[in-house]
Order: structure tokens, then sequence, then C-alpha cells
């Protein structure tokens, strides 16, 4: 027999062998990220649906099927609605404005001037800083008595503020002290993308006659939309879950002003009552408002965004 | 309407970008004066602009009143681990998904994927539940109120997973091939011939798991209960609940829980700003 032959016969023979294992080998190499993502990934979706049914609590180990009743209180809860129309609020001002920040200072970024690296660090050091320590310095900032925030007030003639300490002026200030954490995110996303921007299209809209305002607003900016609806869902999704900042800074108060979804789950399940069953539905509130507001952004994004193919 | 139009004799963006810098970077200005002043000057209304007493003594203050080098050891532990698992597991992962067949892969790969949709506040109080028995009946050191609770839950993720097959997938097979014919195992090629190719996924990756790890608090502040294992944003929250009036004090502390990461973000800058864009780029 000759080796050719040999080889032949040996690669005819376990075809089926190598296939089961390269399957073993296969799994070997997804088991241990398997098991970690399906442990606390995947098996904790479906067990928090099963809880929302219970009256489950962390504090005692009985717990019984009480079919809808959790979502029934939920749909009476006043706080509740409070809570998702603080949300809703905060995400109306929260998302337009960090992108537009985030889109004028990209612009105003995008080109080769002296200093401009030192620019672009200040905005960029703000995706360094926890939102626990933004926080903490925005509530300095705009402290009633003495922060600075009243002081430039004083100095333009307009009255004392509360801020933090008033139910009607609190989620403005979560608004701002958000907006200047993400800033840094939004700058690098909007900068990626406008290098992105061929030049040779600006320059033909130029020799076309188009104003430099013209020329941003019909050929850049369409060009900017794949980044721009990346923002804007990317920016949602991180809204909706705010948490940090309003634990810090008011705990859901002043009167419960500041109380948002996350916020009022946590309040739920982790502080008080341990109300486990009734926080998942809280829970599944979210991730339905969350697939519901992430689903009709991608489909009249998609109608406004421009991709070049 | 002839003439030259005049000129500054600088790009006028810089009437743009100097204020939008001040308002940029005041909050740390502003931050590092308040941690180096007297308590009596911080409450003194209006402000005092002008430069005077130069008070370090906040530091070591702040530093008496809370360990903020455990808190900082914990995060660095915390970071550091969660990144290297992260690394080993989801190229494992990732590299199996973008080579090999397997019985059950493509539905493996989708059910992997469908949880990146899920926001961490459903999977919050199961994976609660789930680390307090994992304390309780398997290793204490991945329980509620040890800092392996903060890393277990998050030493693989499918976005890791995903992140990395599409990586490898782009990477031109020839290579891996005559490795195998060589006679190298799976292991090995991925190991001696993948990795190298795939260092800047790598290192992207590392940047977005170590920014995650560090600034996480949702999850440490329901997993951790004492200062002992508290990381720096858990301790920093904790630190000004103990101290809300103490602003020299809770400046003080506040600048040493973000300095070392601010540093590690200078230095690394390049490398963390090309990593955050990738995940714009990837993104949609």
């Amino acid at each position: 027999m000759t080796a050719a032959a040999a080889i032949a016969r040996a690669r005819a023979r376990p075809a089926r062998r190598a296939r089961t294992t390269e399957s073993l080998t296969g799994w070997a190499f997804v088991t241990p990220a398997t098991v970690i993502i399906g442990l606390f990934g995947a098996a904790p979706i479906v067990w928090s649906l099963v809880l929302s049914f219970t009256n489950d609590n962390g504090l005692s180990s009985t717990s019984a099927f009480i079919g809808v009743r959790n979502y029934k209180t939920l749909i009476h809860d006043p706080v509740v609605s409070q809570a998702i129309e603080h949300t809703i609020v905060y995400t109306a001002l929260f998302v337009p404005g960090t992108m537009l920040v985030g889109l004028f200072l990209a612009v105003a970024m995008n080109r080769k001037i002296r200093f401009i690296w030192f620019y672009r660090t200040a905005a960029y050091a703000t995706m360094a800083i926890s939102t626990i320590s933004e926080a903490l310095v925005f509530i300095w900032l705009f402290d009633p008595s003495f922060g600075i925030v009243n002081y430039v007030f004083s100095l333009l003639h307009l009255p004392q503020q509360q801020f933090l300490n008033s139910p009607n002026e609190a989620l403005y200030v979560i608004v701002t002290m958000t907006i200047w954490g993400w800033s840094g995110f939004a700058v690098v996303i909007y900068l990626a993308a406008l290098q992105g921007v061929p030049q040779d299209l600006v320059e033909a809209a130029a020799i076309d006659g188009a104003g430099r305002w013209a020329t941003f607003r019909r050929v850049t900016l369409p060009l900017l939309s794949p980044a721009s609806l990346f923002l804007a869902v990317w920016l949602t999704i991180n809204a909706l879950q705010l948490f940090d900042e309003v634990y810090l800074s008011t705990q859901g108060g002043p009167l419960g002003a500041t109380t948002v979804l996350v916020y009022y789950l946590y309040q739920q399940a982790f502080t008080t009552n341990f109300d486990f069953g009734y926080a998942s539905a809280i829970a599944y509130l979210l991730f339905i408002v969350i697939l519901a507001v992430t689903a009709i952004q991608f489909r009249v994004g998609r109608r406004f965004t421009f991709y070049r193919s | 309407m002839a003439g030259p139009r005049r000129r500054l004799p600088f790009s006028p963006w810089h009437l743009v970008l100097i204020p939008a810098t001040i308002v940029l970077l005041f909050p740390f200005v502003w931050l590092i004066i308040t941690s180096i002043e007297t308590p009596a000057e911080a409450l003194r209304f209006p402000p005092d602009l002008t430069p005077h007493v130069i008070r370090l003594q906040n530091y070591p203050d702040a530093y008496a009143a809370a360990p903020f080098g455990r808190f900082f050891l914990n995060s660095a532990i915390v970071a550091v681990t969660t990144v290297i698992c992260n690394l080993v597991l989801c190229a494992a992962a990732g590299y199996a998904f973008a080579r090999f067949r397997f019985l059950g892969r493509t539905a493996l790969f989708i059910a992997m994927m469908a949880t990146l949709m899920v926001p961490f506040q459903v999977t919050m109080i199961p994976q609660y539940i789930i680390t307090k028995w994992i304390g309780v009946n398997l290793l204490g050191g991945a329980g509620i109120g040890h800092i392996g609770a903060l890393i277990v839950p998050n030493a693989a993720t499918a976005f890791g997973v995903f992140f990395l097959r599409q990586f490898f997938r782009t990477l031109p097979i020839e290579y891996e091939e005559a490795a195998l014919v060589d006679g190298a195992n799976r292991l090995v090629v991925l190991w001696r011939v993948v990795l190298p190719l795939a260092a800047p996924a790598l290192a992207t990756l590392a940047a977005l798991t170590f920014l995650d790890s560090w600034n996480n608090f949702l999850w440490p502040l329901i997993a951790i209960n004492s200062q002992a294992a508290s990381t720096l944003p858990l301790g920093l929250a904790t630190f000004q609940g103990a101290h809300s009036t103490e602003w020299t004090l809770l400046m003080a502390g506040n600048v040493m829980s973000l300095a070392p990461m601010m540093i590690v973000f200078l230095i690394a800058q390049r490398y963390f700003v090309r990593s955050v864009a990738a995940t714009g780029l990837t993104g949609v």
C-alpha cells in the first residue's frame, strides 16, 4: 500500500469522527462563556418573568403564585405612572440635549488648529469620570446655599434657585449633569463619523455654490445620520435606565419629583420591603418600554438614515 | 466689495472652543479647588475666587474617614480580573462561533445574542438570588458581600463574544489552516496564530470592559454590604452619605476616587477613544 492511498483511506474513514471531534472541541470552547452568560444573563430573564407572577419576597422564604396581581397593582400604582412620566421627560430632554452638544462640539473640534488636542481631551475626560463622582461634583456646584451656580445667577441678577431641593427643578439639574457626563461619548461618536465624511463631497457642494450652512445641512448632516441613529438609540436605552445620579443626588425626591422607573424598582426590591415579585413586574414594564421605544426609533430612524453603499 | 476679507490671526473656532472647554473643565477645576480649601472657605457665599490658603490636610482627613486605598484596591482587582476573564472566555467562545461547526452552534449563538437586548434591571433580582445561593452553597468568595460577586457574573458577556466573533471572521483563514496542517491543535492555533492578529480587537474589548467594570454602581450597591468589599463608586457614595455637608472632605475623597481612572485615561487616551468609537461603528 502506498503512502498516498493510506492517507486517502485515513481521510475518508474518520470524516464522521472528525465532525464529532470538531463538535466536541466547539462545545469545549464555548462552554465556559455559555455557563456564565446562561446563568447570569439568560436564565434570569425567564426567572424574573416567573417572579413577576409571585409574591416572592427577599426576606422570607415563602413564595406563592398570585397570577397577574402585580401587574394589576402596577397599572393602578400612582408612583409608577409618575415614574414613567419622569423617565420620559428625562429621556426627552437628555437624548436630544446630549446629541446637540456632542454634534456642536464635534463639528467645532473637527479641524486641525492649534491646541485642538487640549480641547478634545477636555471633552473626552468626561468619559473617565464615574456617574457617582460626576453626581457628587454637580451636587456641590448646584448647592442652593453655597454653590457656584447660584453665585453665577446672582451675578446675572437672576433669582436664587433651590435646584435639587426643588421638586420643579431637581430633574432638570439631573438632565444637566448627565448631559455633561455623556458629552465626551457623543463627541467621540460624532468625531469618528465626521472623519468619515468624504471631503470631495463637501468641496463639490461648495463649488456648486452652497454656503457653509447649506453644505452642513444638506451634505454633512445626512452623512452623519447613521451615527445619529446609533447615538439616539444608545442614549435612549441608557436614559431609560437612569439610576446612579438619582440615587446619589436626590434619592428620588424631593416629593418624588425624580423617582424614575429604575429607582422605584430598586426601592421596591432592595430597600424597605424587598418585594421581588412586584419589582420584577416593574422590571418587565421597563423592558417592554425599552423594546418598544428602540423599535420605534429604528423604524422611524431608518427612514431618515442615509447609508453610503 | 473688492479687497481681501479681514482675517483673524487665529482660527475663529477658538472663540467657540475656549468657552466650551471652560464649561467642560469647570466641574473638574471647582472640584479640585474645593478639595484644597478650608471648610470655612468652602461655605463662603459669594465664593472666594481669588487664590488663598491651600489646605492639603483634607486629603489625609478624607483618607482617615474612609478607606479609599481599600476601595481602589477592590476596584482594581475587580476590573483587572473581569477584563482577563472576558478576554479568555469571550475569545474562546467567539473563536468557536467564528470557525467551528458544531451541533447547536446557530441556536446557541442566537440565544446568546438575544440576552444582549435585555436591560440589566430585568436580570438583576435573579442574579442577586443566584449569587447569594452560590455564596452559601458553592464558593463563599463569590457570594453576596464579597468582591467575587462583582467578577463572576460579568466574567463573560454576550457583547464580548459577539464582538470577537465578528473580528475573527474578518481574519484570513489561511494562516489557521496552515498551522492545523502543521499539526497544531485548535487551542494552539487560537493562542499562537489568531490572538496575535486580533490584538486590536482584544485591546478594544479590554478597554470597554475595564471602563464598565470600574464605573459600575448598581450591582455593587446591591451585592456588597461592607466597606471592606466596596469599590470606589460604592465607597464614595457611602462616604457622601456619612459626610453630606462636609464639602472639602467630600471633594478630597472625590478627587482620590477619580484620579486613578483619569490618569490611566489620559495616558491611554488614544486607545480608549478608539475603543469607544468602535462601539459606534459596529453598533447599528
